[in-house]
């Protein structure tokens, strides 16, 4: 060991944060988060790792521990470090990925989402401080506030009749198969915070040893939320919270996991392109025809009934847009309910990239069913184009400062034998009256969006029956 | 401050201006060597100091003390360093 014990080089030697001395951490005096983040740091420090790990840090007190540690960090929304943990590590197996959250953070808000990190046995280190309070808003009531404890929100203090059990973290997360090592250690007495020191290494050597997920629970003093003295603190963490939180190991696999090194997953472009069966070879960067000016850069709304396929015809859009080069956006905007509701999209094609993908103003409106004209007839920016389909719409826009154009889609996809690629004959009407995209274009990429290939052939047919009804 | 190493005693070095006077480390120190001054420091804390003798370089008040930088703990026969 060491002969000098001192501030571990996974510390910034001066902490940038707004407030206070930049030598001091903004935490209370006697607090239990800078415990832990000192023996989090020794770890780093000891295991040499400090270079290849990103902390999470949670919403609560210890948000600003991107302020201390020397590491790669990301500061995640309220309870969702388990999901950014998770995207981080997948993207980056070789790194060390720590999740550091409160008590508030892991088990209320973000509740779901520990359970399912630990579910799938990510690979990463759960450091769960239980400090049984919302230390940073002021000592509510927390899932893990024990019974009979009295915070701001619980004044009478907590009754089981009211507010329910102390959520066990460690006990509920150790009844999932997936977890590798689970323990509940105290920084209490300098024997229980040496068992904290040996808990946190041991949790980080499982990871670097890429055995699987781990976390360990930490009773942790939160003197300012329990308005004890720093000391008074630590007794009771001892006297009560022990009590209700026993302490010791709920799961421990890593012995019969052998050790394995990190995979990374190669991010191989053509590859993907084939898994989602999308043509091999590059888009084609070059429009090959320029649209008159008005219809360049289009920002459409897409709207009809659920059913007849708008968004859909949304997709088509702007996947046969990406491949002729255009910046792209797509989203979608369900009604309540699925069929027999409105449904509609808004695509942007553009030049320059998009700023926003909502569409409000469109410069052209598709509209397959009355309330959608009705509804959105008046959002179209003068000069802007109106595609409407006439077979079930039976009175033209009333605007005047618009072009309009209606097709009978639904008529003519019922005489192709299937009314519901109306969808497609508007597309083919579109394409024809704006040339924005060219016909061949939308007839290679046609396969990538119909999920059923067998009926590729008839929307061609249909796109062929828009071009040609515009054509005329 | 240049400390001249190999020393013989062990030794602990609190840094007053970053004690936040939590009285942690002076409850947990084992053989007590550990009080709490009666100077403010700058954040208007009492901070914990070394009485000067007796220190047996356990480390125990380190890893009570929650601040990373507030104490420093020399065990016996440290190599020189220097400390600032
Ligand atoms: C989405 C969202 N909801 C609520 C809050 C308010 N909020 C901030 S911290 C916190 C709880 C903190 O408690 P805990 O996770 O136990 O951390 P501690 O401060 O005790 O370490 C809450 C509810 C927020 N910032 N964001
Ligand atoms: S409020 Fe509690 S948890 Fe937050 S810094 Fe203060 S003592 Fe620590
Ligand atoms: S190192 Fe041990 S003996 Fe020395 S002051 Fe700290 S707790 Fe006391
Ligand atoms: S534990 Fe640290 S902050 Fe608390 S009194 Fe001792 S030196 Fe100061
Ligand atoms: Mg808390």
């Amino acid at each position: 060991m060491a002969k000098i014990i001192r501030k571990s080089d996974s510390f910034y030697p001066i902490y940038e944060h707004k407030s206070g001395a930049k030598d001091v951490t903004h935490y209370c005096p006697g607090c239990g988060h800078g415990v832990l983040h000192k023996l989090i740091a020794e770890a780093l420090d000891d295991f040499q790792i400090r270079d290849r790990t990103i902390l999470m840090s949670p919403v609560g007190c210890s948000v600003f521990a991107y302020y201390y540690f020397r590491v790669g960090n990301i500061q995640c929304s309220h309870g969702r470090a388990p999901a950014v943990a998770t995207g981080i590590k997948r993207v980056f197996p070789e790194s060390i990925v720590i999740s550091y959250q409160g008590d508030g953070d892991l088990a209320a808000i973000g509740g779901n989402n520990i359970i399912q990190a630990a579910n799938r046995g990510e690979n990463i280190t759960v450091f769960f401080v239980n400090n049984a309070i919302y230390g940073m808003t002021g000592g509510q009531m927390a899932p893990t506030t024990l019974v009979g404890q009295k915070t701001t929100t619980s004044p009478r203090g907590r009754s089981v009749a009211n507010e329910g059990y102390p959520v066990a973290v460690s006990e509920m997360l150790a009844t999932l198969k997936a977890p590798v090592y689970i323990e509940r250690v105290a920084l209490t007495d300098a024997k229980n915070t040496n068992k904290v020191r040996h808990a946190v290494r041991k949790a980080l050597q499982i990871q670097i040893e890429n055995k699987g997920f781990s976390l360990v629970e930490v009773l942790s003093a939160c003197p300012s939320g329990w308005k004890m003295t720093p000391v008074q603190a630590k007794q009771w963490i001892t006297d009560y919270m022990c009590k209700q939180f026993p302490l010791g190991v709920f799961r421990d696999t890593s012995a019969e996991i052998e050790p394995s090194p990190a995979v990374k997953n190669e991010f191989i472009s053509h590859d993907l392109f084939k898994k989602l069966d999308i043509p091999d070879k590059p888009f084609r960067a070059v429009k090959s025809e320029t649209p008159p000016v008005n219809y360049q850069n289009p920002r459409l709304k897409i709207a009809g009934f659920g059913g007849q396929g708008i968004l859909l015809l949304g997709l088509g859009i702007a996947q046969a847009g990406m491949q002729m080069g255009y910046q792209v956006s797509w989203i979608p905007s369900y009604g309540p309910e699925m069929r027999g509701g409105t449904a509609n999209c808004h695509v942007n094609l553009s030049n320059k990239r998009i700023g926003s993908p909502v569409v409000s103003q469109p410069s052209t409106l598709i509209a397959m069913n009355l309330p959608s004209l009705e509804k959105f007839e008046c959002e179209v920016i003068p000069g802007g184009l109106i595609i409407y389909d006439s077979s079930l719409i039976n009175r033209p826009p009333a605007r005047k400062d618009v072009e309009v154009l209606g097709i009978p889609a639904t008529k003519i996809a019922d005489d192709l034998g299937n009314t519901r690629i109306a969808n497609m004959v508007i597309l083919g009407a579109y394409i024809a009256r704006t040339s924005i995209i060219p016909r061949q274009v939308v007839v290679d990429t046609l396969p990538v969006f119909i999920k059923r290939k067998n009926l590729v052939p008839l929307n061609v047919k249909a796109v062929d029956k828009g071009i040609e009804y515009v054509s005329q | 401050m240049v400390e001249k190493g190999g020393l013989e005693k062990a030794k602990v070095i609190i840094r007053e201006d970053e004690c936040k006077g939590c009285g942690l480390c002076i409850e947990a120190c084992p053989v007590d060597v550990l009080f709490e001054q009666n100077v403010l420091n700058r954040m208007g804390y009492h901070p914990a100091g070394y009485k000067g003798e007796g220190c047996t370089g356990c480390g125990i008040c380190f890893y009570q003390c929650p601040e990373p930088g507030a104490i420093t703990v020399f065990k016996k026969g440290y190599v020189e360093e220097e400390v600032t």
